[in-house]
């Protein structure tokens, strides 16, 4: 296996429950928790997927998107993007901007996992 | 000698019956509307040598025998006048048209308001002036006469020459009546007249011309010898009086422009301003050739006549001597001529001011008015003219019986000149200077006439005749400083200067003093400004004088009014149902009226009224008219501000709208972003709480991970109640639903609960305070101040980024209200964001540190309510908050602080 994701949220509540889901799942778990320098860590890291919370201190998840989809070596990274501010604009913005996937939270633990698998080909 | 008298009357009368067909004919063209030649330059240059009278005729030559060169200043004066004031007679004949004025008198008065009173004393003065003048055309006629009949071997006893008078008197008012009254249309120009005079000063220009040339080259034998004799006569010692000299010619200049005669003939009968332009030089040279052989004539007369002979009469007896009766005919004729044409305008033109200043007022007075109504006013105008014209001739003759029929005809004129002069101040003052006014006008006549009267008419009326001989000479009462040729003790003037001087000075001190000390009233004001503005009020002087021109100007005007296409339609229907060709018919009265009517839909009656009269060139428009069209224009503005305070109205609401639209958007997108922010703010919890529940749900958990996990779960269920508590606080304190419980507390216990609340005692934050400062009584809400603390120290404990955090409280009292600082030693707030602190969901840093944003939010809206204040308190080095309460404090019900409005 061996497939690697990278877990940028600030609520530390939420990224232990990411990261005992995925972990348990087999998946190599990275987290960051700021948005200054995500797009740097990204590319550090080179995961197989990031997923991205919007509502980030220091620069806003829809941002750092931008960024990694005009990046050469992030353009067709999947991006998985979760929101606390379920609405409809948000979505729209999330898909306009490139976001593999976009989920709303709260979450359901099987979907986010169905959700990476479908995204990175086991 | 064949020259009888009876050939001469023979020759008089057939001479008259002549103009009379000339003038038939010519009023017979110009009524056949043939009248174009009427018109031209030359005839109305030849009509104004009625300034060439009989005095010039004969006179000139009696001036010259007598004073030398000095006849030639009546000639100086009007040439400057014409070449020099070209400019000045074009804006009298400008005034003269559009105002239509009829005479002089008419001019002064409508100046100065239309004030009959001046009209009346003008008149008067014109008058006194005329008499002396037809004095001395009778004069001049009669001694033609009796010059003839002298002469006359085979004579019958030589009459009277006051019987030759009386008849020469009685055949010119016929002569004039017939002649100046036989219009019955009393304003109408005098086409007849004018060409008549015209023919006649062809006659006497021709008829001294041919004197002199008999004189020079027959007499005298050429130009060498006459000049010869010219060096051998009296007249070469003649010396020049610069100061006569400068006076008549400022007189005759003064009297070119005052005469009622040259009023009529320049401006009156003026058809065509162009012709001005002719004269300006045609005039001068018609006045130097009228000069030419003055001094010859005069020479050789005082040569070959005997002494005693009236050098007056030299242009006819120097030919009669010569046995050449026919020359000394035509020499006659000349005389004549000069006479009767200057008799019979200024008799028409003295009449017509007589008839309207003086008689037709009066007449209208006395009857009431009714004729008016009825409609034979045009009948009493011709009367008052005749009866006017038969007291002119009649006072001319008892003038002439008067003054003895003996003086010199050129000082009788002069005396004429002087008095006419008076009315030049007030005349140049209204058409140059707007500040004239009525009262000016008549005080400087007032005291030109009087000081005309003492200075020259009553002393030349003879030595002793009014003004007894003792007064002449010392002063009326002894008072030598009013004698009549030495005022104000100014002795030694030649007695006609002194008159001049005095007269104009006065007059005109009198005329500008009266001008500058009242003030003008309003129709005063309103013609001043038409007078001495003539050109900018009328462009168009031409406009009345054909149908077709009026029609488009109406039309022009009409356009702008009604617009294009309207007012093309309304002149093509009346030019069609006219029968006319095109579009422009005639401007019949009918159509006037339903012009007018359809005008004053757009612009008011009145201004419709006055803008018709005004291109129909129908009088000037009178103050009624502006009166009403101001009363109009009034109106319009009273309803356009009526509008226009409407339009603002709108304009307000408008803004008032706009402003509300933008509240409630803003208000909407403020309500979106607290949703979404509340949002977010369920909803972080929530998914901790979910997905732990869910791995907690899974098997296979170990005792310590399950422990860890519920744990979790249980402190996101209680940070969400937290949340939805400071939620319904926020909501009941922005509401002003809350119940405050005042009661009196010590603010020390207030901080002691607070600091504990807070969670202070774990040692992570140091709280300096200083007790005895804080043992006050509070007159407050307790709790809700508590509550207040609570989040300033658990702000202070979750932010202040210190390595060791201190937080200083500090308290102050001024009496009515207390102040409670909270300064910690942390790096503070930035200050881009310490406005925003205080509004919900406002996180000042990056950091985690528990809490929705809405603590401070909570605290301005409590601190409001108990009517004090919390602030942030920059440059403290920390963070730094000021909470300021009232000592006693009184619950406050003003409105939530949050709430903007």
């Amino acid at each position: 296996m061996g497939k690697r994701v990278l877990v940028i949220e600030d609520e530390p509540n939420i990224i232990e429950a990411i990261n005992f889901i995925l972990s348990r799942d087999g998946w190599g778990v990275d987290t960051h928790s700021n948005g200054h320098d995500a797009v740097d860590v990204v590319l550090a890291k080179a995961p197989n997927l990031v997923i991205l919370d919007v509502m980030l201190p220091g620069r806003s998840g829809y941002d750092i998107l931008k960024d990694l989809r005009a990046h050469p070596q992030t353009a067709q990274l999947p991006v998985l993007m979760l929101t606390a501010r379920g609405q409809n604009k948000d979505r729209d913005m999330a898909q306009r901007l490139g976001a593999s996937r976009f989920m709303t939270k709260p979450f359901s633990n099987a979907e986010v996992l169905e959700a990476l698998r479908s995204l990175v080909p086991q | 000698m064949i020259a009888t008298l009876n050939l001469l009357i023979a020759v008089c009368l057939g001479y008259v019956a002549l103009l009379f067909l000339v003038a038939f004919l010519a009023e017979r063209a110009a009524l056949r509307g043939r009248g174009a030649w009427l018109r031209s330059p030359v005839v109305y240059t030849l009509s104004l040598s009625i300034y060439c009278t009989a005095w010039t005729f004969y006179g000139a030559v009696g001036y010259a025998a007598r004073a030398g060169l000095e006849y030639l200043t009546i000639y100086l004066g009007p040439t400057l006048v014409m070449i020099g004031w070209w400019w000045l007679l074009r804006k009298l004949v400008r005034i003269g048209r559009t105002q239509r004025l009829t005479s002089v008198a008419d001019l002064v008065s409508s100046r100065y308001g239309k004030s009959p009173a001046l009209a009346i004393f003008v008149t008067l003065i014109a008058a006194m002036g005329l008499m002396p003048y037809i004095a001395l055309q009778l004069q001049s006629v009669t001694e033609s006469f009796t010059t003839f009949a002298r002469m006359d071997d085979s004579a019958m006893t030589l009459e009277d020459p006051r019987a030759i008078a009386f008849w020469v008197a009685a055949g010119l008012a016929l002569f004039t009546i017939l002649f100046g009254t036989r219009n019955l249309d009393a304003n109408e120009r005098h086409h007849g007249v004018v060409i008549a005079i015209a023919v006649e000063a062809v006659v006497k220009l021709f008829a001294l011309l041919a004197v002199g040339v008999f004189v020079v080259w027959w007499v005298a034998g050429g130009v060498g010898p006459m000049l010869e004799k010219i060096d051998a006569s009296p007249i070469r010692t003649w010396q020049m009086d610069g100061g006569r000299w400068a006076g008549l010619t400022i007189l005759s200049a003064a009297a070119f422009l005052t005469l009622p005669r040259m009023f009529q003939v320049m401006v009156v009968e003026n058809e065509d301003e162009g012709a001005l332009r002719t004269a300006s030089w045609a005039f001068p040279l018609y006045l130097m050739l009228m000069s030419l052989f003055v001094v010859p004539i005069a020479v050789v007369g005082l040569e070959m006549m005997p002494q005693g002979a009236n050098p007056d009469m030299f242009v006819l007896s120097v030919p009669l001597s010569q046995g050449q009766d026919m020359l000394a005919l035509l020499s006659f004729l000349g005389g004549f001529s000069s006479a009767t044409s200057m008799v019979i305008v200024a008799a028409i033109a003295l009449a017509t001011m007589l008839s309207n200043h003086l008689v037709m007022p009066l007449w209208l007075r006395f009857t009431g008015g009714g004729a008016v109504i009825s409609g034979d006013v045009r009948g009493v105008v011709i009367q008052a003219r005749r009866i006017s014209i038969i007291s002119v001739m009649g006072f001319g003759y008892l003038y002439y019986r008067l003054s003895g029929g003996g003086t010199a005809l050129a000082s009788i004129g002069l005396v004429s000149f002087v008095g006419l002069a008076q009315v030049l101040p007030a005349m140049m003052g209204g058409i140059f200077w707007r500040g004239a006014t009525r009262i000016g006008a008549l005080v400087g006549l007032g005291i030109g006439f009087v000081l005309w009267l003492w200075c020259m008419l009553l002393p030349s009326l003879g030595e002793g005749s009014i003004i007894p001989a003792h007064v002449m000479a010392h002063g009326p009462f002894g008072m030598g400083w009013l004698r009549p040729y030495a005022l104000f003790g100014i002795d030694g003037l030649d007695p006609l200067v002194h008159a001049i001087l005095w007269t104009l000075l006065l007059n005109t001190a009198g005329f500008v003093l009266g001008s500058l000390v009242t003030f003008p009233t309003p129709l005063e004001r309103l013609q001043g400004a038409q007078f001495v503005n003539v050109f900018q009020h009328s462009n168009n002087p031409q406009s009345w004088s054909g149908g077709i021109a009026q029609s488009e100007d109406l039309m022009v005007m009409a356009q702008r009014i009604l617009g294009a296409s309207e007012a093309q339609a309304l002149f093509q229907d009346e030019a069609a149902r006219q029968g006319l060709k095109g579009y422009l018919p005639e401007p019949t009265p009918d159509f006037l009226a339903l012009l007018e009517r359809r005008l004053s839909g757009s612009v008011g009656a009145a201004t419709a009224h006055a803008m018709v009269g005004q291109i129909m060139g129908a009088a000037t428009v009178s103050v009624e008219d502006l009166l009403a069209v101001a009363d109009e224009t009034a109106q319009m503005m009273e309803y356009s501000s009526q509008l226009e305070t409407k339009s603002e109205e709108l304009v307000r609401t408008a803004r008032q709208l706009r402003a509300a639209n933008e509240k409630l958007t803003k208000l909407s997108v403020q309500k979106d972003a607290f949703l979404s922010q509340i949002s977010h703010e369920l909803r972080t919890p929530m998914t901790s709480i979910r997905a732990f529940s869910e791995i907690l749900r899974d098997l296979g958990l170990n005792p310590d991970e399950q422990k860890k996990y519920a744990g979790i779960i249980h402190d996101e269920a209680i940070r969400l109640t937290r949340l939805l508590d400071d939620l319904l606080d926020l909501s009941v304190l922005e509401n002003g639903q809350v119940h405050l419980n005042v009661r009196s507390c010590v603010l020390a216990e207030v901080l002691d609960h607070a600091q504990a609340a807070a969670g202070a005692q774990d040692g992570t934050l140091r709280i300096r305070r200083r007790r005895i400062s804080e043992e006050v009584m509070l007159t407050t809400d307790g709790d809700r101040l508590s509550q207040v603390f609570i989040n300033l120290v658990a702000n202070a404990r979750k932010y202040c980024d210190a390595s060791a955090p201190v937080l200083t409280i500090s308290v102050r009292s001024d009496g009515a209200m207390l102040t409670v600082d909270f300064v910690d030693n942390g790096s503070g707030i930035p200050a881009e964001a310490q406005d925003m602190v205080f509004e919900k969901f406002s996180r000042v840093s990056d950091q985690k540190a528990g809490g929705a944003g809405l603590g401070l939010a909570i605290c301005r809206e409590i601190m409001a309510r108990l009517g004090g204040s919390v602030g942030y308190l920059p440059g403290q080095g920390g963070g730094a908050f000021r909470v300021s309460i009232p000592i006693q404090g009184e619950v406050t019900m003003s409105q939530p602080a949050s709430t903007q409005s």
